[in-house]
């Protein structure tokens, strides 16, 4: 373990939802890697079958199975952290039914059966939170598992879970109160509040992903306040990604350009027809500064909640393996992991 | 940028009488309430009887179009221009009202009063993940059958893929429809006609089902499935009409994505599926596009390579060697070069991915609608919206 202290120390079932479009999977990939240092085991699980992270870590799609997919980067000041282990996992609501019958009846033929017949929709449909607590089910036996020989005593040191997006984050989570209304007694009762104990607790921290727009930050907003309401959950950091490199200054995108000194400058930079240039640039500036200006007003809405924020920078390459360490790495020197 | 996809022209098919129903579909975050609003006042101010019906949860619609609160009946939108005689209605859907709506009009008042009562009907209308896919259509056929509108445009679900808007309402309607609910919700008698094998596979089954669920669940699934049945046709045909309707002539889909991998792949998926179900695609709309053919064209022929270069040598310039002035103009115009060249990167990216897409899709028309700094809060917005569409390059 190294000594440094992060944000979130105590817990561990990270759930990172976000609009969709906000980059919610990526950010969930680069958090699980940023977490897997110094010899940490991480499971990284998507709880919407899009199988997000295989094509992220470039890896044919991912089956129901904890499986290695990636390695923590170690900590570049110090030789003898290791780095650490990135397992993921796919969760489908067929699989986890499955799991789930055999974990607490051992009927899983019984459950095979069901699914070849097509019951597992049956049965998702007339109890539609079922799905829900079949998922959220898996996150947190994963997240209590234990493991003699590990250093914690735990299988995995973290969890993150890749959940559903912001609008369906409050009812997905709120597993208790979805299938009470269903499910008054019995095993599926119980078992939803052996999940609600982990959510509703320090260990479990809600992430959310959003942009600097007016959409996502809405949305970020009605998100925060919805997981407040719910007694005993614990809203985490906002992950602000795709933010827009601070090149100018607030001074410089107050004031207008001055062309001449600008075209004069291109000049001197060797570029050809510099006058038409500088106005075009200039142009772009005024674009930029509308475009900061607005994200400013979305970050003091996103202060305002006093939620930690952290900041990941737009990746115009794309997002490859190499684009999500440096995420990561972003993520740990903010203090989120 | 230049592309060899034909080019998606949006008026000629809002302009065309005979579309009566345009469906704008995508992933979600891609911008579809907005589109779909936004092509039904351009249609609207063109001259069309427009309703636009969104499935949002989200209100976004509402708050765009200036109203406070959508209902479930299509209100009047108020401050378009009318000078070619058109209107614009717009409606949200509200999936429990609708179900129940299609319970009151089929049922006596005692039964409708039953069913609407009973807790699995309860969780089926506010719930089940292909309700809001299913009642959308419902609702769709509603509009299209009153002839009020004379063009109809529907904004999909928000859901993860663009397809469940096809397939959700088929998998409710067999859902319901289905022996194996029938089967399940029967008390288990002696005697029935279940040969031994099945019958003794059943009670296993509704065994593990009553594990999991509870004979309570079960039982109000059963009540419900009985005082529905008798009620009226199947769901599953109902289902069927409609999707018919989506396949008639007058019936066009645009495809909505972001220049983003994961919104073009959706994007994908749903106009292969369009072209096997025999549905009419108008084309695709790539929202949010980063190119810098609008104002700041001027720039467009300095490359990020050659911007940075430029940026690179201005900043290695000693500060103490120049005028204070020209100085700070160096600073500021290696900085802008240095913006100018993410810039580029990011259209570029951008052009790579929707590339992609098209080489794949060559037949696919297409058009690029950039990305507007501000968010759409009303109709100016809307409109502005509505003339990317028209926007003809004239090259």
């Amino acid at each position: 373990m190294t000594a440094r202290d992060t944000d979130w120390d105590g817990v561990r079932l990270h759930v990172v939802t976000g609009k969709g479009g906000t980059g919610k999977t990526t950010v969930a990939a680069a958090l699980a890697l940023a977490l897997a240092h110094a010899g940490r085991r991480v499971l990284l699980i998507e709880a919407e079958g899009r199988q997000g992270i295989a094509r992220l870590f470039d890896r044919p799609p991912l089956p129901y199975e904890e499986r290695k997919i990636a390695i923590g980067p170690g900590e570049a000041d110090d030789g003898r952290d290791p780095g650490g282990d990135v397992y993921a996992l796919a969760i489908d609501p067929e699989g986890a039914l499955l799991d789930y019958l055999q974990m607490f009846y051992g009927m899983r033929s019984a459950g095979v059966a069901l699914t070849r017949l097509g019951m597992v929709d049956f049965a998702t449909t007339i109890a539609p939170g079922l799905s829900d607590v079949l998922v959220t089910g898996k996150a947190t036996e994963a997240t209590r598992r234990k493991q003699s020989g590990s250093p914690s005593g735990f299988a995995y040191d973290a969890v993150v879970l890749d959940a559903p997006p912001t609008g369906r984050i409050g009812r997905f989570l709120n597993v208790s109160a979805e299938v009470s209304g269903l499910a008054k007694v019995g095993p599926i009762r119980a078992h939803a509040d052996t999940v609600a104990n982990v959510i509703k607790s320090p260990q479990t921290a809600v992430h959310f992903v959003c942009t600097l727009e007016e959409m996502p930050v809405q949305e970020t907003l009605d998100g925060i306040a919805e997981i407040r309401g719910v007694p005993g959950m614990q809203v985490g950091g906002i992950v602000i990604n795709m933010a827009r490199p601070a090149v100018l200054s607030q001074q410089e995108l107050k004031t207008q350009p001055d062309l001449t000194a600008m075209a004069a400058a291109l000049g001197a930079a060797g570029l050809y027809d510099p006058d038409s240039l500088a106005a075009a640039l200039a142009e772009e500036i005024s674009e930029h500064a509308r475009l900061i200006e607005l994200a400013d007003r979305e970050q003091t809405e996103l202060e305002s909640t006093g939620q930690p924020i952290y900041e990941l920078p737009l990746m115009a390459e794309g997002i490859d393996l190499a684009a999500l360490h440096k995420l990561a790495a972003e993520l740990r020197d903010q203090g989120a992991a | 940028m230049s592309t060899q996809n034909p080019r998606l022209d949006i008026d000629r098919i809002i302009d065309d009488r005979r579309t009566r129903i345009i469906v704008c579909c995508g992933s979600g975050g891609v911008g579809k309430t907005t589109t779909a609003a936004a092509i039904g006042l351009r249609a609207a101010e063109r001259g069309r009887q427009v309703c636009v019906l969104t499935v949002d949860p989200a209100r976004r619609l509402a708050q765009s179009m200036g109203l406070t609160s959508l209902d479930n009946t299509p209100l009047l939108v108020d401050g378009i221009d009318d000078q070619e005689h058109g209107s614009l209605h717009a409606m949200m859907l509200d999936m429990k009202r609708t179900f129940d709506e299609i319970v009151e009009a089929h049922a006596d008042p005692a039964r409708a009063a039953q069913i609407l009562a009973n807790p699995f009907y309860q969780s089926l209308s506010s719930s089940f993940a292909g309700t809001q896919e299913y009642m959308a259509m419902e609702k769709l056929g509603q509009l299209r059958r009153s002839n009020e509108w004379d063009l109809i445009v529907v904004d999909t679900p928000p859901s993860r893929s663009a397809l469940d808007f096809l397939d959700a309402p088929e998998r409710l309607g067999r859902f319901l429809d289905g022996r194996l609910i029938r089967v399940l919700t029967a008390p288990v008698k002696a005697g029935r006609p279940f040969g031994r094998v099945l019958n003794a596979g059943l009670s296993v089954m509704t065994g593990a089902l009553t594990k999991l669920l509870g004979a309570q669940v079960l039982r109000d699934a059963q009540t419900f499935i009985t005082a529905f049945d008798t009620m009226f046709g199947g769901f599953r045909e109902r289902a069927e009409a409609t999707y018919k309707l989506l396949q008639a002539p007058g019936t066009s889909f645009l495809v909505i994505a972001t220049p983003e991998p994961d919104a073009l792949r959706e994007a994908s998926y749903f106009v292969e599926r369009l072209d096997e179900e025999r549905m009419p695609l108008a084309g695709l709309i790539l929202n949010r596009v980063h190119s810098l053919t609008g104002s700041g064209a001027g720039g467009a022929r300095l490359s990020a390579a050659r911007s940075l270069a430029a940026a690179e040598t201005l900043e290695a310039i000693p500060n103490g060697d120049a005028a204070t002035a020209s100085s700070a103009g160096y600073s500021v115009t290696a900085a802008a070069l240095r913006l100018h060249a993410e810039r580029m990167n990011l259209g570029e990216r951008e052009r790579r991915v929707a590339g992609s897409f098209m080489s794949t899709h060559p037949a696919v028309p297409v058009i690029e609608v950039p990305a507007l700094p501000d968010d759409v809060h009303d109709l100016t917005g809307l409109r502005r919206v509505g003339e990317a569409f028209a926007s003809i390059d004239s090259s």
